[in-house]
């Protein structure tokens, strides 16, 4: 009895959740679904032979393949340091935790190109804080990979940090502390516990990293110098083809980001199932 | 002496969890640390196994200062509330967490995880994950982990506290023949005084962040040091300004002896009687009795009696400031 009550409530109801369902659908085709597959129709356009021009030029190949290095080399730093900040804010208490812990959310407020600028007021060659000390003794950070690395490590922090925090809040330090009882020391309690419980939300945060690092624009734009077939990245390269008039060379190699971002998606929808084990 | 600690304090804030405790936990033997929720038992459990540090004073276990060790260097074995099992281990890999760590050879880890599974009828489930075991397993899993390390101590965290009624009497009957099994020197804490009295050899009732009393469940029950212990051990009543046990107290239908009262309610509660009386000065008195000294007595509500406590009955003197406010209806009463 109790079973029919329950199927028979929502009857009443249905109208309003077809509505609801196809305004979402109708919002998220028109606004992400079309948009993006009218960038791989124009990319395809005329066959592959945008995608091949893109690909033989030696210009974007070393763009994408510089895009690829500094996406690899940020996300590495930033699951380091994510993971190290997130079990220092979860399972350690010290002044100034709030503060750490709203500064942590600033890159995803501050717009990149705020981003860029401060980091060449910081990092600049000539007239920044830290810059002309690093030249002297041989490090160019802007106009450079390691300033376009900086940028988007800064860009990118709390992404690993976010999807890591929640999983070690839930998980408690019980178990951590019955490896150390157990004689565990700090570096084996956490290779052998909290790390394989934390898994999933570190291979998420990897994903979206990636997904931000590879797709970020706007910080590196100002810290690159844009330089042809040097600092030059895949995202510069749409714009530089973009407002050249280049359209068949510029939606090739944005189809390229995008397959690259649904690429991601999927690795992490094949992923979540696994993580609500 | 296995654990000695002396002068222990530990606070967190402006909240004081222990007040300068000293215990000894004698060797081979099953501590009970009893006390109220928030007492500061599991603090000092928590301060032996070196997952918390003491604010004050020192812990030696066999011997061995380990005030200032960590954890993993003191050899012990803590069972947590909630198991703490490592969900992502199967249970053989579990219970083979602390020999792993040691690195001692594959087939010794086998032989003995085997042995202790056996242990605590696990052995079928040995590839199981914790998730596929029900709450007793899990803690007996827990348990065989902790043991396996050989450790000088077990220490455990309220180990049945999560568990349901039924599964937490059997598992403290279960933990009373293992220890007489495996004699390793046992420390547990509990707020349930039934557990501690059934189960321990010795029990340290805290409250407060102090040792209220430390001995024998039998010296505990019939020997209570204070008014505090008196109250947890077990069910009291007042008469006069004594605190009493109810099935302490005698009751006559006639004679001088005791003080006089008025039978107000009767209640039968399965194989006892509860006689709910009310002496001349308006006390009110409860009083426990067996079905056939009920009977023999033939009172009813409203009967006429005498109440006197057994000779040789436990009793302390009510000291509370919320319990003296009614003292002077009881100097009526004793006169």
């Amino acid at each position: 009895m109790a079973e029919h009550s329950i199927t028979r409530t929502p009857v009443g109801r249905r109208p309003g959740r077809y509505v609801l369902r196809a305004v979402v659908t109708a919002y998220l085709f028109l606004l992400v679904a079309w948009p993006l597959y009218l960038v791989g129709r124009n990319a395809l356009a005329d066959g592959f032979t945008s995608l091949g021009d893109i690909l033989t030029d030696p210009d974007v190949t070393h763009a994408l393949r510089l895009t690829v290095v500094i996406a690899v080399t940020a996300v590495v730093i930033n699951t380091v340091f994510g993971v190290g900040i997130s079990i220092l804010l979860v399972r350690y208490d010290f002044p100034g935790k709030r503060t750490l812990n709203a500064l942590l959310d600033m890159p995803l407020s501050v717009s990149p190109i705020v981003v860029g600028l401060a980091l060449v007021l910081v990092y600049g060659g000539r007239e920044g804080w830290f810059g002309p000390t690093l030249e002297a003794a041989g490090f160019q950070i802007i106009f450079a990979t390691p300033g376009m690395v900086l940028a988007t490590v800064f860009v990118a922090l709390p992404l690993v940090i976010r999807e890591v925090v929640p999983v070690l809040q839930e998980i408690g330090d019980e178990q951590e502390q019955a490896a150390r009882s157990l004689g565990a020391n700090a570096v084996q309690t956490f290779r052998r516990i909290t790390l394989p419980a934390i898994k999933w939300g570190v291979i998420y945060g990897v994903v979206l990293s990636l997904a931000r690092s590879l797709g970020e624009f706007g910080a590196v734009k100002v810290v690159s110098g844009n330089v042809l077939g040097e600092t030059r990245t895949a995202t510069l390269v749409v714009e530089e083809k973009y407002l050249n008039f280049d359209k068949g060379g510029s939606y090739a190699t944005a189809f390229l980001l995008a397959l690259v971002a649904v690429a991601c998606i999927i690795v992490v929808s094949v992923l979540r199932p696994k993580e609500d084990r | 002496m296995s654990i000695e600690i002396v002068n222990v304090g530990k606070r967190f804030g402006d909240f004081v969890a222990l007040d300068d405790v000293s215990v000894s936990i004698p060797s081979g033997r099953l501590t009970a640390l009893l006390g109220p929720s928030g007492g500061g038992k599991s603090t000092l459990l928590r301060i032996i196994a070196g997952l918390e540090r003491a604010d004050v004073g020192k812990v030696e276990i066999e011997g061995v200062d380990a005030t200032g060790l960590p954890p993993q260097k003191r050899n012990v074995g803590f069972v947590f509330q909630h198991y703490a099992a490592f969900k992502h281990l199967t249970v053989r890999r579990n219970v083979a967490f602390g020999l792993e760590i040691r690195k001692r050879p594959k087939d010794e880890i086998r032989r003995r995880v085997d042995e202790l599974l056996a242990l605590v009828h696990l052995e079928q489930f040995a590839e199981r994950l914790p998730a596929q075991l029900s709450g007793g397993q899990r803690q007996r899993m827990a348990l065989a982990r902790a043991l396996a390390v050989e450790p000088t101590v077990l220490l455990l965290d309220e180990p049945f506290g999560a568990l349901d009624a039924k599964v937490r009497k059997e598992l403290r009957d279960w933990l009373r023949r293992l220890h007489d099994e495996v004699h390793v020197t046992t420390v547990f804490v509990t707020h349930d005084q039934e557990e501690a009295l059934e189960v321990a050899d010795e029990i340290v009732v805290i409250n407060e962040g102090r040792v209220e009393q430390i001995g024998s469940p039998d010296d505990l029950y019939d020997r209570p040091a204070n008014e505090f212990v008196m109250r947890f051990l077990g069910p009291v009543t007042q008469l006069g300004d004594q605190l009493v046990r109810p099935h302490d107290l005698q009751l006559f239908s006639g004679g001088t002896t005791g003080v006089a009262a008025r039978v107000t309610r009767v209640t039968r509660i399965g194989f006892e009687i509860r006689v709910d009386v009310a002496t001349t000065g308006g006390q009110p008195v409860t009083v426990t009795l067996t079905r056939n000294e009920f009977l023999a007595l033939g009172i009813a509500v409203d009967s006429e009696v005498r109440v006197q406590l057994a000779p040789g009955s436990p009793s302390t003197t009510v000291s509370t400031p919320e319990q003296r406010t009614a003292e002077p209806s009881l100097a009526t009463t004793t006169s």
